[in-house]
């Protein structure tokens, strides 16, 4: 039975998205709020962020927008005065700070309960030394690991394990300051970035090419236990299981090594006294049943998230209910409503888990995969054969690839390197090398993949050379055919693989393969995830296709009662929970108005693929074909394109051509937004001003332009090599290095040309229309300068240092911009602002980033209303507006560049943050305090490091320069920085940049570097002079440095002088702590 | 491959590719949702006489383990000495196999041991099937051949003596305490169970009478189809009641005999239980446990003779799990808690049973 006791919860979100916490959190957290809420118990949430779904009215009754850390949790606490606290649904954010509320004696003075498992068990997980005490009190192996507290300790312990040894910093993010080291050589550098981020550091013997194998395990109070879902890794132990391929259920296992683990982990949660979920990682001997145990994660976890949606079993959700006291056997499947919760889910399909990468958005970044956590978000493809599981996944991570097989060619110096040291290609490299001739041995040798995965994979390749074999179309085998749907083969791969592009484009070519094969009845049948392997009826909606089948397992209405909404796909930069709220936000309003909601989405970390949020989710692709597919069985009233992002806005075309109806602004009008030269047509018809481009084919033509308009030029490639994909030069050299290192300009890749303005400010304005006619609106000012991406940019909502009249011209043209296109939706266009001068940078016929924090903020979902307007309703404009507000809302971005190893740290045109916050205080500088807090910033105590750019930079520093020398700061400035100071007289001390040596090559001192390194600096603000020169020189060697030994780094300076006024300004006992409808 | 055809009693038929033996065969079609474990599944007495469907639709991916047998007669890795099974139906059988311990793939075995095997059938409709009309006989025809129709029986027939062994066989000889093990179909790792707790166990034919023999403590193994043709064994057993209260314990058909002996009716479920996600709660405690499972006769909880009790129900549907005597040391499970495979949760039955005697 629940505790009667508690009335009213707190429950800690992890912040900000960031790599190794990412969106899963808000899928668990959103679930736990459910979970309470039917018990009738009060919720109060603190989360940061603001795009997520549990921080949305009706998900928790009180809702903070405030730093998941101790000093706020406790006044929150002090305030709120709950009854318990869950500290497991917030990753590993939560949980650190929920064991310092525990040591510090806060929960205790307040009376508050932690629900679930207890801290000393977290305790007891996280602390390693204490973990293996644990373990070996029953006999439970674990990798031999010895702790050290300094770098000659760790020296000492590797050299008795032997080298290969692996690092793991204690108490840490998933993986983070973790690695292998082959010599010592290797474990010094390792080991000093360590002991940044963890007082201790653990040192193992290496066990690369083992098995890595998880379980998720789930226990009550009354010590039952069930095991929900076991995982393998396609990747061998060595690969974080973050970065690794994972299928559900294991494939290589026997049932004896199966039930062994399992019953190992049961052993494992029992002893350890977990009360709710957690996950058993098992290193496992691929030639005996030999194992060690590599973590126990007490709390919810990237993998609960994943398991849950790969076998229906609501982990949170139970999780939740056991910490409130109840027994599995009290409740119920939440899938077929009738069975019991107490039972382990049976798949009959089989579910591939891939990460996706970013890695081409960072200069410099270490591209190998490790034991640290690089991938910002993943996708689940479910299929009955493996190999079409993993080719649907391979399409979902989206980056242009159309499966295991004809993709585009990669180019590899060296393929048994490139397959030996695995990267984020590794598995198409695989591919390659299947279609040179290797063989499974040989690429098993150079990779340690299980030759089960290989064989698999193999086959794939063998139905690519049959299906190439085939003179044309006319001479396909049927059973050919049916077998390479069998085995997840696209239309486009057959089309491709027949050659049929030649005479058709692939579009064209797409269709011909559909339409022979509808006509041969090789269709997808449509199947539900019931957790029961059929054995009992379930009306459950969560659905996926395959073509291993002969039957659907549900009835299509075909009524036209039913709105399908695309999703957003895979998280990766620019695009993550926001547009999951959105998607929710539609899904929430379709019902609200009688359809029936359809979700097609295939991210396992949302909460739009959760299958309680909507009428029917389809838990698969978004690729063209698939959509249709849906549609001609659904036969929608229509498709929703503008809620998740880029991926389905980039269908709206297609599927328009293919008659299927698109709620809300029209195929057309998307198009003549989305076309560069279309839509600059449009602009200058309307007499709307934007910055001179051009399309150029060739350097003479580039640099024509560039006479005309000047330097600086934003420079985008069509046609990427490597590296970032815009840039901005300042100058001819600059240019011309861009262009050879990242470009290929040719007639085929044109190059757009734009001016750059600098000095700038942007602008944001979120809106709403219906038939052309702008019903709501949010305008929103970034705290940097143009320059910045605005997905790294700092927002301030309502903007603060507007003109009048820039806004009034900014509404002026959004109306003119939104009756041309005959918007009706959701858009947002992006304004240049200069001197009440504006021009329009880009336009996009959807939801952006900035809706859920926006409409947050105005306290006006966006995204209702422009779902009403989609479905055709009326609807009322609202009768407040931005100027209304009190208050002010700051997003602020957050970034991973500590994960990301050598990546420069510094922001440009290309986005790179992972995440963001958003909170609200009475004026700028409190709302800037909390969010910059949220994102990692700490208040300094002492030292600053300044070393800030160009003049115009150091000028507008200079205000912030003295206002830290005012509230007792000591400044140290790198040489220009300096003079620049001692000119205007503020006293600093000079340091020396790691390349500054005297006469007899020995470095001078003070220098930068050293004083990092000896932690004696507090805050880093290091602004590079220009946007391009990043070679590794000194300004990146200090940067670096900054994120390496986690030390706060701000590279922008209008935000550093923001930041710098707000906590000279405000002090942390000044904050107020409002939730969100007290403001 | 040669095409093959499943044909369910109700005419419904799937057709797919055979990858084992090329014969056709007959028997009752019954579903499994287990998602590993196919060599212990196929050596299973209890599945003589049917067709196995695994809802799981990657198969063979391991292989098959080298089919060696102990000096005590016992098979190293398989539950029986050959393949009972009638024939084994996946979604997508896995030609090659990776592990250490394999030696074979499935389709060898399949082959050698003359058992059909098919793939490529949509073996979550199959279940469907089954579920929605309840188990049903089915046929395995090869299409190149459609006029060999082989006709089977299922209900009625007593697979017990066809698994049952002849003679007695006896393991850990005096070792200490010594268990009657009446082998209706046994699987091989109750024996190693017991064995592991260090009793002697003589392995008896499911009919013998071991009334007269001197032993401490009865086990009743489990086996194939329906108990109601095991006439003889219930009989002996209900004499052994009357006689002596020495421990015993049962196993699924073991659970269903002893019913038998309280007076309990035996009935047929709709399509059975076979999986290794079995819930199954002890009654009046908040245990649960989940179990492994393989039958499709269940026993009429209250039909039970009033010094009976249910030990164990179903957390999905409520049928029963085990028995008790209320007084005697007399237990058992439907469940199999010598799992092989599936879960081994429940493995202290046998340790319950071995500190009665």
């Amino acid at each position: 039975m629940s505790n009667e006791n508690i009335k009213k919860v707190l429950l800690l979100g992890s912040g900000a998205l960031k790599i190794g916490e990412a969106g899963e959190f808000d899928y668990s957290g959103s679930q736990a709020l459910k979970a309470l809420r039917e018990e009738g118990v009060k919720t109060v949430l603190i989360n940061p962020n603001i795009a997520t779904v549990q921080t949305s009215e009706g998900v928790a009754d009180k809702i903070y927008f405030l730093p998941v850390q101790p000093a706020f949790v406790e006044r929150v606490i002090e305030k709120e005065r709950p009854d318990g606290i869950l500290l497991s649904f917030g990753g590993q954010t939560a949980l650190n700070c929920g064991v310092e509320l525990y040591k510090s004696g806060v929960l205790k003075r307040y009376g508050v309960e932690v629900l679930g498992t207890p801290v000393k068990a977290i305790i007891d997980t996280e602390d390693r030394e204490l973990f293996v005490k644990r373990l070996d009190e029953i006999d439970v192996k674990t990798i031999k690991s010895h702790a050290c507290d300094n770098i000659a300790a760790a020296r000492e312990a590797a050299s008795e394990l032997g080298y290969p040894v692996i690092l793991r910093a204690a108490y840490a993010l998933g993986g983070l300051g973790s690695g292998f080291c082959d010599n010592e050589e290797e474990l010094n550098r390792l080991a000093e970035k360590a002991f940044a981020f963890s007082p201790q550091v653990l040192v193992e013997k290496s066990l690369r090419g083992w098995k890595e194998i998880e379980y998720e395990v789930v226990r009550d109070r009354y010590d039952n236990c069930i095991t929900v879902c076991n995982m393998e890794n396609l990747d061998p132990l060595g690969i974080h299981t973050g970065e690794s391929i994972v299928v559900a259920p294991s494939q290589t296992l026997t049932n004896s090594e199966y039930h062994k683990l399992r019953a190992l982990a049961i052993k494992i949660i029992r002893h350890i006294g977990i009360v709710g979920e957690c996950n058993v990682q098992y290193a496992f001997d691929p030639v005996s049943e030999d194992y060690r145990v590599i973590e126990v994660n007490a709390r919810l976890s990237r993998s609960s998230a994943l398991a849950s949606k790969a076998t229906g079993y609501p982990l949170a959700f139970v999780a939740a209910k056991l910490g409130m006291g109840y027994g599995l056997f009290e409740l119920n499947n939440s899938v077929t409503k009738t069975t019991s919760a107490f039972f382990e889910p049976a798949l009959d399909y089989i579910v591939v888990k891939i990460p996706r990468w970013d890695l081409s958005k960072f200069r410099g970044v270490d591209r190998e995969l490790g034991s640290s956590m690089k991938s910002v978000g993943e996708v689940m493809a479910i299929g009955r054969t493996f190999e079409e599981a993993i080719q649907k996944g391979l399409r979902m991570i989206g980056q242009g690839m159309h499966g295991f097989v004809f993709n585009k060619e990669l180019e590899v110096s060296d393929l048994d390197t490139a397959l030996r040291e695995p990267t984020d290609k590794r598995i198409f490299l695989v591919s390659k090398a299947m279609h040179q001739g290797y063989s499974i041995d040989q690429i098993h040798d150079l990779t340690k993949i299980d030759k089960w995965f290989l064989y698999k994979l193999q086959h794939i390749v063998d139905i690519d050379r049959r299906l190439s074999d085939c003179a044309g179309i006319e001479t396909l085998d049927e059973a050919l055919l049916r077998e390479a749907k069998v085995y997840g083969f696209t239309d486009f791969q057959i089309a491709r693989a027949l050659n049929l592009g030649k005479k058709h484009n692939m579009a064209e070519a797409s269709d011909i393969v559909r339409q022979l094969r509808k006509k041969l009845g090789i269709v997808p049948y449509v199947k539900q995830i019931d957790t029961l392997a059929a054995e009992y009826p379930a009306q459950t909606n969560y659905l996926y296709l395959t073509y291993q089948a002969t039957a659907h397992d549900i009835d299509h209405e075909r009524d036209g009662r039913s709105v399908v909404v695309l999703g957003s796909g895979a998280y990766r930069i620019g695009s993550s929970v926001e547009f999951d709220w959105c998607g929710v936000q539609a899904l929430n309003t379709i019902g609200k108005e009688g359809y029936r909601s359809i979700m097609i989405n295939y991210n396992p970390e949302t909460v739009s693929t959760d299958y309680d949020m909507c009428d029917r989710l389809y838990f698969d692709e978004l690729t063209f074909e698939r959509v249709i597919d849906i549609y001609e069985l659904e036969q929608p009233k229509g498709v929703i394109v503008s809620t998740g992002g880029q991926i389905p806005n980039n269908l709206a075309v297609r599927l328009d051509k293919h008659k299927v109806p698109i709620l809300g602004t029209q195929a057309c009008d998307i198009d003549r937004a989305e076309d560069r030269a279309k839509f600059s047509a449009m602009l200058g018809a309307c007499g709307i001003d934007q910055p001179e481009w051009s399309a150029l084919t060739s350097m003479d033509d580039i640099n024509r332009f560039i006479e005309r308009v000047g330097f600086p030029v934003l420079v985008r490639p069509s046609y990427v090599l490597s590296g970032a994909a815009m840039n901005v030069c300042s100058n001819q050299h600059e240019l011309e290095r861009f262009l050879q290192l990242a470009a290929n300009v040719s007639e085929d890749h044109p190059v757009v040309v734009s001016k750059f303005m600098m000095h700038a400010k942007e602008v944001e304005m979120d809106a709403v229309a219906q038939n052309g006619d702008i019903v709501a609106y949010a305008i929103s000012e970034h705290v940097e300068f143009a320059g910045v991406h605005s997905g790294d940019a700092t927002i301030q909502f309502p903007p603060q240092k507007l003109y009048v009249e820039t806004v009034r011209r900014i509404k002026k043209i959004s109306r003119q911009i939104a009756r041309e296109l005959n918007i009706s939706g959701p858009f947002n266009i992006q304004y240049l602002a200069k001197d009440n001068d504006i021009k329009v940078i880009e336009c996009n016929l959807r939801a952006s980033r900035s809706f859920p924090f926006v409409s947050k903020v105005l306290k006006i979902n966006l995204i209702e209303l422009a779902t009403r307007v989609m479905l055709g309703l009326p609807v009322e404009r609202p009768s407040k507006n931005l100027f209304d507000l009190d208050y002010v809302g700051i997003k602020a971005s957050q970034f991973s560049f500590n994960r990301l190893q050598k990546a420069d740290p510094v922001l440009g045109v290309d986005m790179a943050s992972t995440g963001e916050v958003g909170c609200i205080g009475e004026d700028t500088s409190t709302a800037l305090l909390k969010s910059m807090l949220s994102v990692g910033q700490r208040i300094p105590k002492q030292n600053i490091l300044l070393s800030t750019g160009t003049a115009k930079q150091k000028v507008a520093m200079l205000g912030a320069a003295k206002e830290l020398i005012a509230n007792g700061y000591h400044l140290f400035a790198t040489g220009g920085t300096s003079n620049f100071l001692d000119q205007n007289d503020i006293p600093n001390t000079l340091v020396y940049w790691p390349t500054d040596h005297d006469e007899d090559g020995n470095p001078l001192q003070p220098q930068a570097l050293d004083m990092l390194h000896r932690h004696e600096i507090d805050m880093v603000v290091n602004v590079p002079k220009n946007l391009t020169v990043r070679e590794l020189g000194n300004g990146y060697k200090i940067r670096r440095a900054a994120i390496d030994l986690n030390i706060p780094l701000i590279t922008n300076s209008r935000l550093a002088a923001a930041f710098i006024h707000a906590f000279c300004t405000v002090s942390l006992e000044d904050i107020d702590i409002r939730a969100w409808d007290e403001f | 491959m040669q095409k093959v055809t499943l044909t369910l009693s109700d005419g419904t038929r799937f057709h797919g590719l055979s990858f084992g033996a090329d014969k056709a065969v007959a028997g009752e079609v019954v579903f499994n949702t287990a998602m590993m474990g196919y060599p212990e599944s196929l050596t299973d007495p209890s599945y003589a006489g049917q067709i196995l469907v695994l809802t799981y639709p990657l198969v063979g991916n391991y292989g098959v383990p080298n089919f060696s047998v102990e000096a005590n007669g016992l098979a190293t890795f398989m539950e029986s000495t050959r393949i009972h099974a009638q024939a084994i139906v996946v979604a997508d059988y896995s030609e090659q196999y990776s592990h250490w311990n394999a030696r074979e793939s499935l389709a060898t075995w399949l082959k050698r041991e003359q058992v059909p095997g098919i793939t490529g059938i949509d073996t979550r409709e199959l279940t469907k099937v089954l579920r929605e009309h309840g188990v049903m006989m089915g046929t395995i025809t090869l299409d190149d051949e459609p006029g060999i129709v082989p006709e089977a029986d299922y209900e009625g027939v007593n697979f017990v003596a066809k698994v049952s062994c002849d003679e007695i066989i006896k393991y850990n000889e005096g070792a200490g305490k010594r268990v009657v093990l009446v082998d209706c179909g046994v699987k091989h790792n109750i024996i190693r169970s017991l064995i592991a707790l260090g009793v002697e166990v003589v392995r008896v034919p499911w009919n013998y009478d071991y009334t007269g023999m001197d032993f401490d403590g009865l086990f009743l193994a489990n086996g194939p189809g329906d108990p109601n043709v095991c006439v003889d064994a219930v009989e002996i057993l209900r004499r052994h009641m009357s006689m002596t209260s020495k421990p015993i314990c049962g196993i699924c058909m073991g659970n269903q005999l002893l019913a038998k002996a309280a007076g309990a009716n035996i009935y047929k479920l709709k399509y059975g239980h076979r999986s290794h996600n079995q819930p199954v709660r002890l009654v009046g405690s908040d245990r649960c446990y989940i179990t492994s499972q393989n039958h499709g006769y269940a026993v009429e909880a209250s039909s039970l003779e009033s010094d009976w009790e249910e030990l164990f129900v179903n957390m999905n549907d409520g049928s029963n799990e085990g028995i008790r005597h209320k007084t005697k040391p007399w237990f058992s499970s439907q469940f199999h808690p010598e799992a092989c495979s599936g879960p081994l949760d429940t493995i202290f039955m046998f340790e319950q049973f071995v500190t009665k005697l």
